[in-house]
């Protein structure tokens, strides 16, 4: 049996069953990452120290069976953007690479609680601001299976992590389909609650109206655990919703008989790559035959939706990104003249091009003359793009669409042609400006032999039935189970 | 046209940010071509459409005013890049 391929239900068991202990699960790791991260660079900054402790820890509760949870010494990444107390937390940008929280996330802290072991900080696009994690100011991630191209971005570590088995299971961010992009790139699950589900408490902010925490995991079931760990209403974090937070793993329900799921127009743009049209198509005539209803909807605003994106999300951007001063942490030019020249050579210094891009971007449709021509119009648009899913969702219970227009593409492809590169998250970002559950599963591979990911999307905080179709279609196919050859 | 050479400049000092004229070349071409295709949402009939300002509709969040534990000068200015006694130091601001 090679324990880093178990998923976290299955290590589980077998550390139950005493077959192995956490600490050796925990080295096994350690091995695997020894082994390919030298390829995939899916890690920033490995947590081994505390790892071991994490999991010395963890043994003693299950010889004691005191405390135990599913998650007792499970092997996790969290992404570099979630502030670990003492752990460098970099956000993969040099203005933060000497930055040590004096706190634990929310999430961060109820894995903690629940005994989970952090094996390293993940590798990610600077500042959750990229689709291919090669805005990485501390150098690319590669994809488990082709290394000449991008794991996705911008959660690129945490999904290339969890498909390369340098992990159980991860946690990522999704400001624009920076979970569900890089799990369908990388052929694993990615989970992105509906926007307050989950405490954004010491999540290092982007976008503050579009970012959610979430779990990359090689199966639904694992989704599940990760979603009963982290949920819940937070009063460190006001926009987090006070409703009960359900049993996820109640949704592991192997059956869409009588479902209704709609697939928006849409969504299959122009431009979009053959095979994952094929592998979506496919995977939606399996869970017709299943039982499901399946009616195609129209969701008219769509193309709308990276416009007003690009403008809402730099906004908030220019805005959060206001910090980044050398005053309090991180970065501080050496050789200024005056506090401003500081603010300027600082910044200028510490963020990367994307970065300096997208503030650029925000401050100027933000700037007097403006705001009524960008922003507001911007948020005019979200309403009616918000309006056109709450039209769906009278009639549906989930939609079904590709997660990405294509599998995952070479390095460098987009680099240079920020549009290009804005444009191929058109398939996830609605979903954020609407503040709404969505799941990536693999559903196929391209004849080139790259995972496809099936996007489904469900109402807010109504993720059984968006997981429930998931478990349905992972249960009766086995694309999930094939798993890159990195030797 | 939507952004020229000078406007880019403008919005950098505004931003705090210090571009070398290459980066300032490149932003002004890449600005021009983002948000010409943002254009686009004029296409689209706002008339009477409310924008949004929060996705999930929660009232006002709350709390009574009460002293609660914060977190200790010590840790809080252990990043700071430069320091004195329980203070961050910046460079003189009133000359």
């Amino acid at each position: 049996m090679e324990w880093s391929r178990l998923t976290a239900h299955e290590a589980h068991e077998y550390l139950m069953k005493k077959s192995f202990s956490s600490l050796e699960l925990t080295q096994s790791f350690y091995d695997c990452i020894k082994a390919v991260d030298s390829k995939v660079a899916a890690y920033l900054t490995p947590m081994e120290e505390e790892a071991y402790q994490q999991a010395q820890q963890a043994d003693e509760k299950i010889a004691k069976g005191e405390g135990v949870t599913e998650l007792t010494g499970i092997p996790l990444a969290l992404k570099d953007i979630l502030c670990t107390k003492s752990i460098r937390t970099t956000c993969a940008s040099k203005i933060l690479s000497n930055f040590y929280p004096p706190y634990d996330a929310t999430v961060v802290k109820k894995l903690r609680e629940n005994g989970a072991v952090f094996l390293g900080k993940a590798n990610m696009d600077e500042f959750a601001m990229g689709s291919s994690t090669e805005n990485s100011g501390f150098g690319i991630t590669r994809n488990p299976w082709d290394l000449n191209r991008i794991p996705g971005g911008s959660s690129g570590g945490s999904a290339a992590a969890v498909a390369a088995d340098e992990c159980i299971a991860s946690l990522g961010s999704d400001t624009g389909g920076s979970i569900r992009q890089p799990a369908a790139c990388c052929g694993v699950v990615g989970f992105k609650p509906t926007y307050g589900r989950v405490s954004r408490f010491g999540l290092v902010a982007f976008a503050s109206s579009l970012d959610q925490i979430g779990p990359i995991t090689k199966d639904v079931t694992d989704c599940t655990i990760l979603m009963n760990s982290i949920s819940g209403h937070d009063t460190n974090d006001s926009t987090s919703v006070n409703v009960a937070v359900p049993d996820y793993r109640k949704a592991l329900v192997n059956d869409v008989k009588g479902m209704k799921l709609g697939i928006p127009n849409e969504y299959f743009v122009e431009g979009m790559d053959p095979d994952v049209e094929r592998a979506v198509w496919e995977a939606i005539k399996l869970l017709e035959k299943w039982g499901a209803s399946i009616k195609e909807v129209s969701l008219p605003h769509t193309e709308y939706a990276v416009a007003t994106y690009y403008i809402i999300c730099t906004a908030e951007a220019s805005s959060n990104l206001a910090r980044y001063d050398g005053v309090k942490y991180g970065h501080r030019a050496k050789g200024y003249d005056g506090l401003i020249d500081m603010y300027g050579k600082t910044r200028s210094e510490g963020f990367g091009p994307e970065v300096k891009r997208r503030i650029m971007l925000g401050t100027y449709v933000l700037s007097a003359g403006y705001y009524d021509a960008y922003y507001r119009k911007a948020q005019q648009v979200r309403t009616l793009i918000r309006e056109d899913f709450d039209r769906a969702f009278e009639e549906y219970d989930a939609l079904l669409t590709a997660t990405s227009p294509t599998p995952a593409f070479m390095i460098g492809e987009k680099v240079k042609d920020p549009l290009q590169m804005y444009l191929s998250d058109i398939l996830t970002i609605p979903v954020n400006l609407a503040g709404l559950p969505g799941i990536s599963i693999p559903c196929g591979f391209s004849r080139g032999g790259l995972p496809i990911g099936l996007q489904i999307i469900g109402k807010h905080f109504d993720e059984e039935k968006i997981l429930r179709v998931a478990y349905t279609f992972e249960q009766r196919t086995d694309c999930h189970l094939k798993r890159p050859r990195l030797d | 046209m939507k952004i020229g050479f000078k406007d880019v400049e403008y919005v950098a000092g505004l931003a705090r940010l210090r571009l070398s004229d290459e980066e300032k070349e490149e932003f002004t071409t890449q600005l021009d071509d983002i948000l010409t295709y943002m254009d686009k949402l004029n296409e689209v009939d706002t008339t009477g459409v409310e924008p949004t300002s929060h996705v999930i509709s929660i009232k006002n969040v709350l709390r009574n005013d009460e002293v609660r534990e914060s977190l200790p000068s010590e840790p809080s200015l252990k990043n700071a890049p430069e320091k004195e006694r329980a203070f961050y130091k910046v460079p003189k601001i009133i000359a």
